[in-house]
């Protein structure tokens, strides 16, 4: 039932218990239960909105920093993707395979603001050997979603 | 000047749908409840696969009954999810959809003055095609209390000696029933001691949503007097494509093939390319789109059932079949009132033959917001008749 519970609410978070149990064919109070596990859980870690912030008025730059790292003895990849993830600038912070470490994203105001947090903040790290900062130009897509059009029902409005 | 017409397509009825389908487009802003195809886009990498075809330039025409490797992929697949074995070479044909696999079958099958049985409510296209093969239709009324489905007793009733074919539909449009194999076990029976051919309509037989989908042609002794008619519309989201097929015995299938080949010759090259892809790689994409179907389904029944509405639970398909009875209007008012005054399209069960005056066919195929603001009217009328 997880599984069934988390692959509607990734898609809608918003759907009351009511109807989340009606669409799943479960019983209502089950599903409340097992929602309220799953968030002490922190399996589900919160519930997000997702906007695209080029139909708003709000200035808002996102980065890819690809960064390289020396794991120091006995603190492991771990500890530095901690210091990097505290910062509140940072959007997300993952662990790569391949030619880089780390990838930062970072969302700030304006380029120059994410330019001065590569600088100041994330290059002048002891562990960190070099960053290469990738500045998004526009979102297509976003969290499985086609952010640059809206569907529209070209079917007819009646068919057999 | 003589009439240039002929006699026997004068006297078929134009489709009911077509009637309500003109009222729905004269209004603006309407939302409709009313259409037989998926709300999905057919998925990216069968599409990517037509377009690559036209890219290598494979424009031509395949052969008449369809691109070798479509065949071989349509006999796996009918192996794997019927388990039935046909040879991809003498016993399937790639159709234009398939309502031309139902053409064809009729044509094939009938001579003047046989009679095909046809369980109603139904899908528009067997009544029509069965006259213009020059056969006597002969309906049987399904039964809300039956669930719609076809009983062994229903059959035995309208057996005559001249009885052919019994067309069977399941999961049916528009009622969203399905038959169990129990069910089909006792249709068997009376197929093979009266000596009936079948035309097995599955073409919903991917949105089955109470355990797996059985076919008719599956059950001993009724391979060879089945024709089993299946497509990619509803199971891929394909409808635009034009795409279906036929499996049977090469007896059959050979004439079938043979109206074909003259009449249409071979069904659109780049639509079989994709469908190879969709048959060798598509099973993740139909898996998703049944479980939100499924999902919708029981949002709308629920939804249905608690504004009053009785409505059996369909177990395929995408369509809701509540019964509106108690409100002592026909089909047709109250799906017009119900246009004109909440804007909401919904399709009148008699479209689909006389025994479905008494119900609705309300379809799933939307996203569910839709959904919720189409119900939301439909409740508010409802509402309002019972004041």
């Amino acid at each position: 039932m997880r599984e069934k519970i988390l692959s509607v609410l990734e898609k809608n978070a918003r759907i009351s218990v009511h109807d989340l149990a009606i669409l799943l064919g479960e019983d209502e109070v089950e599903v409340a239960n097992c929602i309220g596990d799953m968030e002490a859980e922190n399996v589900i870690c919160g519930y997000h909105t997702l906007i695209n912030w080029d139909g708003t008025s709000e200035e808002k730059v996102t980065a890819l920093i690809e960064v390289k790292v020396t794991p120091q003895r006995g603190m492991g990849f771990d500890k530095i993707a901690e210091r990097i993830y505290q910062y509140s600038e940072v959007h997300a912070v993952y662990l790569m395979s391949g030619a880089f470490d780390f990838t930062v994203i970072i969302e700030g105001k304006t380029m120059r603001g994410v330019a001065q947090f590569v600088s100041d903040k994330l290059a002048p790290m002891d562990e960190v050997l070099s960053t290469a900062t990738h500045f998004v130009l526009k979102k297509y897509k976003d969290h499985g979603t086609i952010l640059v059009s809206k569907p529209h029902d070209e079917r007819m409005l009646v068919t057999p | 000047m003589r009439n240039p017409l002929a006699d026997k397509v004068i006297d078929i009825k134009p489709s009911g749908i077509r009637k309500f389908f003109d009222i729905v487009s004269e209004m603006k802003d309407a939302i409709s409840l009313g259409v037989g195809e998926p709300d999905f886009d057919t998925p990216w990498h069968i599409r990517e696969e037509g377009i690559y075809s036209l890219e290598k330039g494979k424009t031509f025409y395949t052969s008449n009954s369809g691109l070798k490797e479509l065949k071989q992929e349509i006999s796996n697949y009918l192996e794997r999810r019927i388990n039935v074995k046909y040879d991809p070479n003498h016993e399937i044909m790639v159709t234009v959809g398939g309502s031309e696999a139902i053409d064809l079958a009729m044509r094939a099958m009938l001579n003047p003055g046989e009679e095909v049985l046809i369980p109603q409510p139904c899908y528009v296209s067997y009544l029509p095609c069965c006259q213009l093969a020059d056969g006597v239709p002969v309906f049987i009324n399904l039964k809300e209390e039956n669930q719609f489905r076809l009983t062994k007793q229903e059959l035995l009733d309208a057996v005559t000696d001249k009885t052919k074919i019994l067309v069977l539909a399941f999961p049916n449009n528009p009622t969203g029933a399905v038959m169990s194999r129990e069910d089909l076990m006792d249709i068997a029976e009376v197929c093979i001691e009266k000596d009936i051919f079948v035309i097995s309509d599955e073409i919903y037989s991917e949105l089955t949503y109470s355990g797996e989908h059985v076919s008719i042609a599956s059950l001993p002794g009724m391979r060879e007097r089945t024709v089993v008619i299946n497509g990619f519309s509803k199971a891929y989201a394909m409808t635009g494509w034009r795409l279906g097929y036929a499996a049977a015995p090469e007896l059959i299938l050979s004439q079938m093939l043979k109206i074909h080949q003259f009449a249409i010759m071979c069904a659109p090259t780049t639509s079989q390319y994709a469908a190879v892809v969709a048959m060798r790689d598509g099973d993740p994409d139909v898996a998703k789109m049944r479980e939100s179907y499924n999902q919708r389904r029981r949002y709308v029944v629920t939804r249905l059932r608690d504004m009053g509405l009785d409505c059996f639970e369909p177990y395929g398909a995408f369509y809701v079949f509540p019964s509106i009875k108690r409100f002592n209007m026909s089909s047709e008012e109250f799906a017009t009132k119900l246009l004109q005054t909440q804007k909401v399209a919904v399709v009148p069960g008699t479209a689909f033959g006389d025994c479905g005056e008494g119900f609705l066919r309300i379809s799933y195929a939307y996203s569910l917001e839709n959904l919720k603001i189409a119900l939301d009217r439909i409740e508010v009328f409802v509402k309002g008749l019972e004041a």
